[in-house]
């Protein structure tokens, strides 16, 4: 063990993610020559997302980021495909925004980007090293211990990802419950530019996202989801890891039935599986955010369960924590104040920010959703699609008819006092987000 | 879907060791094994005949689900070393 004061730096990243690199750039422009430790061969080697960046995000860090990042396609397109057994309803929003919203691109390239930008700065970037502990001292976490080496830091970042097994060491959070997290599977399938150009209606850089409700997942707590790359599609899921225990269902299963579905199959047809890979979403919201500092500690991104899941939102909220989080870092070092109490500055700057407004405004959407998925997720999703089947028949039944044997059929199948409890617990959704 | 050959498109450097340890004898009563299904790669499979739970760890994706499944929470869980595991080049 290297005596404390050889190794010893103003401040550690755990984790070279998107949360762990934001810090480290606004640390290394500051003059501070962060260290960040990442356990994969390189910036994303670990990672997966579905996915697409938000262009604003990373704009707020690397403002000329369009001119070099390894970016797929501009999205274009927001598609929402509610999948019954066999039939669909979609609904898209399309237009080519002055600004872009969100591209797609490949985790192994963008991290590994966002590392390079960060070391350009003065971040010093070590791979291939996993952190196994923190290093406490008079409850005041003073550094962490690698497979070879411990490292001392006035301040440690714990950007280390949706398992943070660090934050739980130190007791800044319990363990995950299942219902807290989802699994995500996914497959990049290779396939022709030009055939993704024509089968999304797409010019060569523009994109198109596709969000699964339904198909396999009919009454369970999942969505699935469809991404243009270049000359590649990714089509993945992520479900509650509760929906598994039990039932005997495997999450490869689900995405490969999501793939045949009548709606799906013609958009991915020939594409053929370059990378598999999977990875956990925490999905626990405002109720299940950690303590997001202690003396000599701050936690942020998926680490911190900062995950906004109603709109997708992930690696923005990762991004911004740890710009947060640095900024509080270059004020803590300049005034030698590593408290606890100097810290929980991260936090309330964290509250300023839409993030936490954000989280909070859907804090009850899990609890509702889990309630409510076998409703929600199976009982509506059919019958949206059976309203418009029933719309768009022409069968010689008089259309009057037709709507009264929908709306009795929903009647029964959901049954009167049911369709009121969900209208209360939609009620009670939109009252939290829009009012308190 | 054959899990294996989605899983034959990545690139792994297994480790000797597993860094996936259960605790046997919470395995044999265990009443669902759900790190069994839930494990996106297929890394748990329960030998009946033999009363124990098979770990083809070189094949983890190291995404932590059957850490947080685990029923009795013994689950021996930990990263790879930092020159193993599984490297996912698009991700």
């Amino acid at each position: 063990m290297a005596a404390e004061s050889e190794n010893k730096t103003n401040v550690i990243i755990v984790g070279g993610g998107p949360a762990g690199l934001s810090a480290a750039t606004v640390l290394a422009r500051a003059g501070f020559e962060p260290i960040v430790i990442e356990r994969g061969t390189f910036s994303g080697s670990k990672n997966v997302f579905g996915g697409a960046i938000y262009s604003e995000s990373v704009k707020e860090l690397f403002p000329d980021f369009e001119l070099t990042a390894p970016l797929e396609r501009n999205n274009i397109e927001h598609k929402f495909a509610i999948l019954g057994e066999d039939d669909s309803t979609v609904i898209s929003y399309r237009k080519k925004p002055q600004n872009s919203v969100s591209y797609s691109v490949m985790r192994g390239k963008f991290d590994r980007w966002m590392a390079e930008q960060a070391q350009k700065e003065g971040a010093i970037l070590v791979e291939e090293t996993v952190v196994r502990e923190l290093i406490t001292e008079n409850n005041k976490v003073i550094g962490v211990r690698t497979e070879l080496e411990d490292y001392y830091a006035n301040i440690v970042i714990l950007a280390d990802g949706v398992n943070s097994l660090l934050a739980k060491q130190i007791g800044l959070r319990k363990d995950i419950e299942p219902k807290d997290a989802a699994v995500s599977v996914k497959e990049v399938l290779k396939l022709d530019k030009q055939l993704i150009n024509e089968r999304f209606l797409l010019n060569d850089d523009e994109g198109c996202i596709y969000e699964l409700f339904g198909g396999s997942m009919l009454g369970k707590l999942g969505l699935g989801f469809i991404y243009t790359n270049k000359d590649s599609i990714s089509i993945g899921l992520g479900i509650t890891l509760d929906e598994l225990n039990g039932t005997g269902i495997k999450p490869y299963e689900l995405l490969e039935k999501i793939k045949e579905h009548p709606t799906i199959a013609p958009l991915i047809e020939g594409g053929e599986v370059i990378e598999y890979s999977a990875h956990l979403i925490p999905e626990g919201g405002y109720k299940k955010i950690p303590q997001l500092y202690d003396n000599g500690v701050m936690v942020v991104g998926d680490a911190a369960m900062l995950v906004n899941n109603m709109h997708w939102e992930g690696t923005n909220l990762a991004m911004l924590s740890g710009k947060i989080a640095a900024e509080t870092a270059i004020i803590a070092l300049t005034k030698k104040d590593f408290s606890k109490k100097f810290l929980s500055k991260y936090k309330k700057n964290l509250e300023k920010t839409f993030i936490m407004k954000d989280l909070y405004a859907y804090r009850n959407l899990m609890d509702i959703m889990h309630d409510k998925r076998k409703i929600f997720m199976d009982i509506y999703f059919k019958k949206i699609n059976a309203f418009f089947e029933m719309f768009t028949s022409v069968n010689g039944v008089p259309k009057r008819e037709l709507y009264r044997k929908y709306i009795w059929e929903f009647i029964k199948d959901r049954g009167f006092f049911g369709i009121i409890s969900d209208g209360f617990a939609v009620l009670k959704l939109l009252w939290s987000v829009l009012v308190k | 879907m054959n899990i294996d050959k989605n899983l034959s498109t990545l690139k792994y450097t297994p480790d000797t060791v597993s860094h996936l340890t259960p605790n046997p004898n919470d395995c044999k009563i265990c009443k669902n094994r759900p790190c069994v299904n839930a494990c996106p790669a297929g890394v748990y499979e329960w030998i009946e005949s033999e009363g124990r739970l098979l770990v083809k760890y070189e094949n983890c994706l190291e995404c932590g689900a059957c850490r947080i499944l685990c029923e009795k929470k013994s689950l021996k869980w930990e990263y790879p070393k930092g020159t193993k595991g599984v490297m996912f080049k698009r991700g």
